[in-house]
């Protein structure tokens, strides 16, 4: 068990590599009542085309079986395992992501069975065609929850518009027309190939006692057996640069319209520290122009162009990276325009070093606040590791920054052909 | 005895808490104002939150403000509103970075104090009234904000039930106000009911985090205080309401999914000897995916995604929602009505109870984890009288028996059950 120590911080983490290749990482904060534990396997609705393990071929998956696996592994033969959670007092729930797959649990007390029944379950999967079937009139309400919400709509609208082929373009559950396909035997194959150990990360953050804890997970994992690592193999469609679509609408039952302007990302060849070092400077640059203390945002906000509702954010993974910004708005056509307007006056544009190093503050600030949650601690930590790097290193990558490195990025950042403008029109009556 | 290590101070003008916690790496502060829930005044309490936090005296735009927090580690100032009963709460929530986490060594939390004392005590104003086009500005936001609840169907739905089920109740008015006030408001007509709520409404003042507390103390001493006001708790009683008949309202919009939501009377708040039993009570009924309504309308029917029932603690609510295929709308009507019958007979182990009971303590130590959980916990205890320390309230839930909870099912009523559904759907 190794030990990591980050003093600023006042944090400690413990990880260890098990010998079936399963990444452990602890945190202790017995300050705190509670605990959480997330498992994670590196795995979500993109990695849709893949070889099998044990196979020469690549298949292609149905739409949303990501997370249909992730529905399904909570059924066993005999039980539900949420019940297993609710006996030992804790609550349990799981989410799928582009990229990844979470089952996760927090409680209070009994924490090393709550630690065993999440692996346990985990790496025990009990799929049949009955249960299968039953869970596609569950799923199908999901969907239809999300198709009624003009937010989720509008946000995947906008990715729809950017992507051409790569399936970040599809919906995470799938649609109520893919998921009919599901059979208990793709849910085998899929969870065969990428819920091996060596594919998964556990966190446990909370009131736990590193070196006991790392002991219970070592022999729990030791009692269990695992074929050799596989190297997985994906696929991913040939991607072009530029948006899909320049511009696209559809309309809904909203009582205001909604636009959102979409930039597609270049991630290719980027490092994990790349990645983060894009996603902070884009974060502090949107900041800067679009957040309320903004030239940009008071200009969209006293011409009505926008209002509370506005909201911008950038995201960059492996494969796929975006920013959307916009919102609700009486004038959709003129703020998406003038948005548009404004990416690209960015490359005219310097941050002053007085202003960065307040931009730079803000971050600090919000990182220090998100670190009050064992949850973003554990999620977080996770989703850097799997990119290869830290989250806990983060803070001296906010301190090294500068006006200059905004500037270069700005340079480069915004081009006319990776934009797309994506709206929600009120449906007439 | 309190919840929680808590130093509890009459002030001028105000109440103040203190309650150290080596937990975070921020200090939040919470100030809240409460007041009856009347219907005039309603939308003035919902827009003077935007309003306040748009410009100061020093700070006469947004973008010298919000630069001013930014550069304070991007302190975080929120506020919202809500109801407790009959009764109507503003809080301002502000969270600022322990100065102990932070390389320059910098007092950000005296000027974060300074700027929230600009905030409540020194807005911008003009003439008579607040700056007026701030003013006009926050009116159209507000307007949309109150026209656009529609476009979240989940949230939709619980307001329309609340319109029908407590009509005739303060507890149904809308606490994003109404669009025909608008017109109405004036600069200066806004101005003045923030000079009455601002020296009138019972103020309480929390402070959380690892700090000094005598530090604190000067603080808040210097930055809340409200002279020549004696801070009276104006409390306005609930009114529970006898049900008579049920009653079953259908409405259409145009939607996919059809959302279910039954509104019920528990005749039980916060405070009450049978208050454990309502909680252990809807931890069986709805609260958690153990519970029967998860069990029986989701994973033994396949109808719905979701269906949970939760509870308001001071008006005596309990209520149901799930969102269904407007096709489905009596089976899981009538799923949902057994499910309630079931309760009422007992139809549940001891050991269910058991279990209920530890996932119910384990939701009140998460929730005391969080600064604002920990805060809403405390507020909720001062206000109905009932404070007392954790170990005695899990004490208390640990008590709760079977036939407790059997009494308590028997004790609620269906009051009233909406259905928002599709223009095609049947009912």
């Amino acid at each position: 068990m190794e030990e990591l120590v980050y003093k600023q911080l006042n944090e400690t983490v413990y990880q260890e590599t098990l010998d079936n290749g399963l990444k452990v990482f602890l945190l202790s904060k017995p300050e705190m009542a509670k605990t959480f534990g997330i498992f994670t396997t590196n795995y979500g609705s993109i990695d849709q085309t893949f070889t099998p393990i044990g196979k020469d071929e690549s298949v292609t998956v149905p739409e949303g079986i990501a997370h249909f696996l992730e529905h399904k592994l909570f059924e066993k033969e005999d039980r539900d395992v949420f019940q297993d959670f609710t006996r030992l007092g804790a609550s349990a729930n799981a989410f799928t992501s582009f990229t990844k797959t979470a089952y996760l649990f927090t409680a209070t007390s009994q924490i090393d069975k709550n630690v065993k029944t999440l692996l346990d379950f985990v790496q025990d999967p009990y799929f049949s065609e009955e249960s299968v079937e039953k869970e596609k009139g569950i799923i199908a309400q999901e969907i239809r929850m999300y198709d009624d919400q003009p937010d989720w709509r509008s946000f995947f609208g906008t990715i729809q518009s950017l992507y051409h082929n790569h399936p970040v373009k599809v919906d995470i559950a799938g649609t109520v027309d893919s998921i009919q396909d599901i059979t208990k035997d793709d849910l085998y194959t899929c969870y065969e190939t990428f819920y091996h150990p060596s594919n998964m990360v556990l966190f446990v953050a909370g009131n736990i006692e590193p070196e006991s804890m790392m002991n219970l997970i070592r022999e729990n994992q030791a009692s269990k057996e695992f074929p050799a690592a596989p190297e997985i193999n994906r696929a991913y469609p040939e991607e072009p640069k530029t948006a899909y679509k320049k511009e696209h609408s559809i309309s809904m039952p909203v009582t205001t319209a909604k636009a959102m302007v979409g930039v597609k990302e270049n991630v290719e060849g980027l490092t994990g520290e790349e990645l983060v070092r894009g996603e902070l400077l884009s974060g502090m640059i949107l900041d800067y122009y679009f957040s309320r203390s903004g030239v940009y945002y008071e200009e969209l906000y006293k011409n009505d162009l926008i209002d509370d509702s506005f909201q911008f954010e950038t995201e960059l993974d492996r494969q796929f990276g975006f920013t959307i910004l916009g919102g609700d708005s009486r004038k959709p056509d003129q703020m998406a325009a003038r948005i548009k307007e404004m990416l690209h006056e960015l490359k005219e544009q310097r941050i002053s070093d007085e202003d960065f190093t307040r931009m730079k503050r803000k971050k600090i600030g919000q990182f220090m606040r998100a670190m009050n949650s064992l949850e973003f601690i554990a999620n977080q930590f996770t989703h850097y590791h799997t990119l290869g790097t830290d989250l806990f290193e983060v803070l001296p990558v906010i301190e090294s920054l500068t006006a200059d490195d905004a500037e270069e990025y700005l340079q480069h950042w915004i081009n006319e052909d990776a934009i797309t403008v994506f709206q929600i029109k009120p449906q007439d009556k | 005895m309190k919840l929680t290590k808590e130093t509890l101070l009459e002030k001028e003008g105000y109440r103040l808490h203190i309650l150290p916690s080596k937990k975070y790496k921020t200090i939040t502060i919470v100030a809240k104002f409460k007041a009856p829930l009347k219907r005039e005044g309603i939308t003035e309490r919902a827009l003077l939150p935007h309003v306040l936090q748009k410009a100061t005296h020093n700070h006469p735009n947004v973008r010298s403000l919000q630069s001013a927090f930014e550069n304070l580690y991007g302190t975080a100032l929120s506020s919202d509103g809500s109801k407790k009963g009959e009764n109507h709460v503003i809080s301002f929530r502000m969270e600022v970075v322990n100065e102990a986490y932070l390389n320059d060594q910098e007092p950000i939390l005296e000027e974060a104090f300074q700027l929230f004392n600009e905030v409540l005590y020194h807005p911008k104003t003009q003439g008579e009234g607040f700056d007026a086009s701030i003013v006009n500005r926050e009116k159209q936001t507000l307007e949309q904000k109150i026209t656009s609840i529609k476009d979240d169907k989940m949230s939709y739905a619980n307001l329309r039930l609340m319109d029908h089920m407590c009509k005739e109740e303060p507890y149904s008015l809308h606490v994003h106000g109404y669009q025909e006030d608008l017109s109405t408001i004036t600069p200066e007509s806004l101005y003045s009911y923030y000079q009455e709520m601002i020296s009138k409404d019972m103020l309480d003042v929390y402070v959380i985090g690892d700090m000094d507390e005598n530090a604190i103390e000067k603080l808040t001493d210097q930055y809340f205080s409200r002279k020549g006001s004696d801070n009276v708790d104006d409390d306005q009683a609930s009114v529970s309401k006898d049900v008579t008949e049920v009653n079953e309202v259908i409405e259409r919009e145009e939607v996919s999914q059809g959302k279910l939501h039954l509104g019920y009377r528990t005749y039980t708040k916060f405070g009450d000897d049978d208050y454990y039993a309502l909680q252990i009570f809807n931890g069986l009924f709805g609260g958690f995916p153990s519970s029967k309504l998860f069990m029986n309308v989701r994973e033994k029917h396949s109808l719905a995604y979701y269906a949970a029932s939760r509870f308001e603690s001071h008006k005596g609510l309990l209520l149901v929602f799930s969102g269904v295929d407007p096709k489905d709308f009596k089976q899981a009507k009538s799923i949902i009505l057994d499910q309630m019958e079931a309760m009422k007979t007992g139809d549940f182990t001891e050991d269910q109870v058991e279990e209920t009971k530890e996932q119910v303590i384990n939701q009140l130590q998460e929730t005391m984890d969080n600064a604002n959980g920990l805060i809403e916990v405390l507020y909720h205890q001062m206000l109905s009288g009932a404070e007392m320390p954790a170990n005695e309230l899990i004490e208390n839930i640990r008590k709760v028996s079977k036939q407790d909870v059997v009494q308590m099912a028997e004790k609620i009523e269906l009051d009233t059950i909406y259905f928002l559904t599709s223009n095609e759907g049947g009912e």
